[in-house]
């Protein structure tokens, strides 16, 4: 068993398998965001739910906090590994030749996801867990609306989520049909899931963006 | 056709090499690339310096032993060819033309533009062969019947000429491709079956410690193999392989 846990492909595996769920938090993230364009109410009473549950709190949250930190470590372990295995580069390397921007710079697109996660817990998780466990503030179902729009109205703040979901868009053309490829299912639906990666990948950032910029336009 | 070619000189395994400018003239569109360095290694020698050393033998594609990385791509610009099948016509009249060694760690160069690609063959003595008794009772191999699929599938995998361009091709200098190609043509045959969860267990461990890199799935390799390996063997080598690692 140690010797699978060691091996290139078991790495490989488990970098897809953190990714496949991360997209399912991303679907899941897009669906709960979507429904502040058109219902306060909606998005409150949603919020209030995955912000006051027990299940969502103690054990959903810890379990994507580890798979997003799994992700992004075995991403660097991985690269350093990888930029090892060559030590003289080539004078000239033409990549563009036979493979995609996205494939070869997964390391930098992750880069920028990383940064805007920080920003983005900076604005909205650590905020939250101060309210509700550190100031042990009463709980207030309808909170969660006008905070988030509230945070939408910095153009600089919406510039860098915008910039930032076109970046995760890029991580997601090459990452999602990839983790496929790696748990070893390349067959007749690899179209199918090729043509369902470039929807993803284009659709959920774009509806992000989306959602930022409907907020800000909204508020001018 | 007038052309300057910057090659990679390194006088052995552990001097520092460096790129040198050579112009060279009177190249024809019909020769092939590794003709082109034989009319430039002329010279080299007629003027009493070192010939410039690169690996060749069969120079009809079928070898694998030229390599080559030039212009930035393994075997050059063109698709499903070696080198030495690559002629002066996909090049312009004042080109200049950088050649440089396949690099990889797992790769060491010996001198010039000759690397060891002995880690391929630690690879495939790994386990990429079928144990067959030989001692005057062998099974004829076509009295077993093969699913026509499967043994195009098999034969397409086993036409990987272990070039390793694949290996040069990949920004992580994986050997994914290689080594994928040799336990998928073993896998799909009945043949193949009796030591399969040995075979894939053992060649990705020493894959693994040749020191090759992970693979990212950048396709890098399958459009630059000259025998269009595809990215499907890739796949099937890691099933077997998580397949054989909860027997084994």
């Amino acid at each position: 068993m140690g010797g699978f846990l060691k091996s290139s492909i078991a790495k490989k595996v488990a970098m897809a398998l953190s990714g496949l769920f991360l997209v399912l938090f991303l679907l899941q993230h897009f669906t709960i965001n979507f429904t502040s364009v058109f219902s306060e109410d909606v998005f409150n009473e949603i919020s209030h739910f995955m912000g006051t549950n027990f299940f969502v709190q103690a054990i959903l949250q810890p379990v994507l906090i580890f798979g997003v930190i799994f992700h992004f470590i075995m991403g660097f372990v991985l690269e350093a590994k990888n930029r090892g295995a060559r030590n003289v580069k080539y004078v000239k390397y033409n990549g563009g030749a036979n493979s995609s921007w996205m494939s070869r710079n997964m390391i930098y697109s992750g880069l920028v996801i990383l940064a805007f996660l920080a920003l983005h817990f900076y604005d909205f998780w650590i905020p939250e867990i101060v309210h509700k466990y550190v100031e042990s503030h009463p709980e207030d179902a309808s909170r969660y609306y006008s905070e988030m729009v509230a945070k939408f109205q910095d153009p600089i703040r919406v510039g860098a989520y915008c910039l930032s979901f076109v970046f995760l868009s890029l991580h997601l053309l090459h990452g999602f049909s990839s983790s496929f490829q790696s748990m070893g299912w390349n067959n007749k639906y690899a179209k199918g899931v090729r043509g369902l990666t470039v929807a993803f990948a284009i659709i959920i950032p774009l509806g992000f963006i989306f959602i930022a910029l409907f907020h800000y336009i909204n508020n001018l | 056709m007038k052309l300057t070619l910057k090659i990679w000189r390194q006088e052995n395994a552990k001097a520092k090499g460096k790129m040198v400018s050579y112009p060279i003239d009177g190249i024809e569109g019909d020769m092939s690339f590794l003709e082109m360095l034989d009319v430039l290694n002329e010279s080299l020698v007629a003027k009493g310096e070192d010939p410039v050393e690169f690996d060749h033998d069969c120079r009809e594609g079928i070898c694998g032993t030229c390599s080559l990385q030039i212009n930035g791509e393994p075997h050059g610009p063109d698709r499903l060819i070696t080198t030495c099948q690559l002629h002066m016509r996909k090049f312009n009249d004042g080109d200049t033309i950088v050649i440089e060694p396949f690099r990889a760690n797992a790769f060491p160069v010996v001198k010039d533009l000759i690397v060891d690609r002995g880690a391929f063959d630690r690879i495939q003595q790994a386990g990429g062969y079928v144990s067959v008794n030989t001692s005057g009772n062998t099974i004829d191999a076509n009295s077993i019947p093969v699913n026509k699929h499967d043994a195009d599938d098999s034969f397409n995998a086993a036409t990987c000429i272990g070039c390793g361009a694949c290996v040069a091709a990949c920004k992580n200098a994986s050997a994914m491709l290689f080594t994928s190609a040799k336990v998928s043509q073993y896998a799909l045959l009945p043949q193949g079956k009796v030591e399969a969860t040995d075979r894939v267990l053992n060649m990705v461990r020493q894959m693994d410690l040749e020191g090759f890199g992970n693979c990212t799935n950048t396709g890098a390799c399958e459009i630059e193999c000259p025998k269009g390996i595809s990215l499907e063997n890739i796949a099937r080598m890691n099933r077997e392989y998580l397949s054989a690692s909860t027997k084994g």
